[in-house]
């Protein structure tokens, strides 16, 4: 069966800096800010735009408009 | 345009020769009929509002969803989306093979292929979903009395059940094309299973102020008893839009599902499927989808802090009240006046009233949403 979890190495610096930080916060321990950083940064990774074709679009278009959504 | 949740906008949908070959082969092909809140589960998943869900979760993702709220690929999910069937006609049904999903009324709604049979504790899925396990909660209710087998596998559409409500039905692909046409780069959900009075007013028109379009989106579909019928809710909206909203930056459409009652967990369930009609707002208000006192009444605004990366920004509301000094709906941190000067909007009040035939205070609602609520003879759900 797959872990759950895996073990990643950062600097025992860092991981101080970590701990000092999230003393008296709701943050329980320094996986959980790290876990929610990488998952907030890598969201950010995620750019672009959805592309329906021309086609797709103007089938989509003139359902709107015989609901009265659009002109 | 924000992009849909796990980053591809789903579509199974069937289509032309590939719709016709399934709708022939449906009425061959082992049958398992549904009721009409999982022909809308089925329909969801198909047209992309529960992206990127591609079919009922398996055993690995609804366990993970359940302990995590998140699937096995880290995507946030907070609400486990299964199809339950009795065991001997589980033992029917073989991997691999392709099942006909009906709908009520005998018609082939979508093809299922097979991939897993399994059961979960169902009590334990309750107490995680709902926070609680208490039979008398309508989601427990529901989750208790499912049947023991669940089925997994990619499904894809035969053909929708048809709705009294298609004026008001967008799919998410629509939605996006709408938001475009009117060159809303910003759009924030809002969602309700009520008729709107003076305080939801309040709160879509405040959190319009910072963008560029409101997408009003009533839930439509089995409710518990006192919620007000689904057309009463629709007309009164139309009126109130009508007559109070700039049209230009306003528009409706109906979400097809059952109201779960989850409080947290459904808040962020409703944050995703706006964010895939493509919102990039959403407004939570205090206890969101919650039912009587299961939930503390801002547990829905905290539990977004788990998910930095759900990518729809919501908005919370705290509270909101009639101020008779102010004469306005306002809240705490704009009114300086005493309780004796609030009045506040309690649904219970003003249900009563309108049975009573009765109009309530022009304050909490628009005289033109009481009287269409109120020329409907029964408008609540029995």
């Amino acid at each position: 069966m797959e872990k759950e979890f895996t073990a990643v190495s950062i600097p025992t610096s860092l991981y101080k800096k970590i701990e000092e930080a999230i003393k008296g916060t709701e943050t329980t321990s320094v996986a959980n800010y790290i876990t929610n950083v990488l998952r907030d940064a890598l969201s950010k990774q995620e750019s672009g735009t959805e592309v329906f074709s021309q086609a797709d679009e103007e089938k989509v278009k003139e359902r709107l408009k015989a609901l009265g959504y659009i002109d | 345009m924000i992009m849909p949740h796990g980053g591809k906008l789903i579509d199974r949908v069937l289509k032309g020769q590939a719709r016709s070959e399934a709708l022939e082969k449906a009425r061959l092909l082992p049958r398992v009929t549904l009721d009409s809140d999982t022909v809308s589960e089925v329909e969801n998943i198909a047209t992309g509002v529960f992206s990127p869900l591609e079919g009922f979760l398996g055993e690995k993702d609804v366990r993970h969803v359940l302990a995590h709220k998140r699937l096995t690929s880290d995507i946030a999910w907070t609400i486990p989306i299964v199809l339950d069937i009795d065991k001997d006609a589980a033992s029917r049904l073989k991997i691999g093979e392709d099942v006909a999903l009906f709908n009520p009324a005998g018609e082939p709604s979508a093809v299922l292929r097979l991939e897993e049979k399994f059961s979960v504790d169902k009590e334990d899925m309750a107490r995680r979903v709902f926070g609680t396990a208490d039979p008398a909660h309508p989601g427990v209710s529901k989750v208790l009395g499912m049947k023991d087998v669940f089925l997994a596998g990619p499904i894809d559409l035969i053909q929708e059940t048809p709705t009294p409500y298609v004026r008001w039905k967008l799919s998410p692909r629509e939605t996006r094309v709408l938001f475009q046409e009117k060159g809303w780069r910003t759009v924030v959900g809002f969602q309700t299973r009520n008729t709107p009075h003076l305080g939801h007013e309040y709160v879509q028109k405040a959190a319009l102020t910072y963008v560029d379009g409101l997408f009003i989106n009533p839930v439509i579909g089995r409710k518990k008893k006192g919620d007000y019928k689904d057309e009463v809710i629709l007309s009164s909206y139309e009126e109130l839009i009508r007559h109070y909203y700039v049209t230009e930056r306003t528009t409706m459409a109906i979400l097809m599902m059952e109201m779960r009652y989850a409080g947290p967990r459904e808040a962020i369930h409703h944050a995703v499927i706006r964010k895939n009609f493509g919102c990039t707002h959403i407004i939570i208000g205090r206890d969101h989808a919650g039912v009587g006192s299961y939930y503390a009444p801002f547990a829905a605004h905290e539990i977004f802090e788990e998910f930095p990366d759900l990518g729809i920004q919501p908005l919370f509301f705290r509270s909101f009240y009639y101020c008779r000094k102010c004469l306005a709906v306002v809240n705490e941190k704009i009114c300086p006046h005493s309780a004796l000067d609030q009045i506040q909007f309690s649904g219970t009040k003003i249900r009563d009233l309108l049975l009573r035939g009765e109009y309530p205070p022009a304050e909490l609602v628009r005289p033109e949403v009481a009287k269409v609520i109120m020329d409907y003879p029964n408008p609540f759900n029995e």
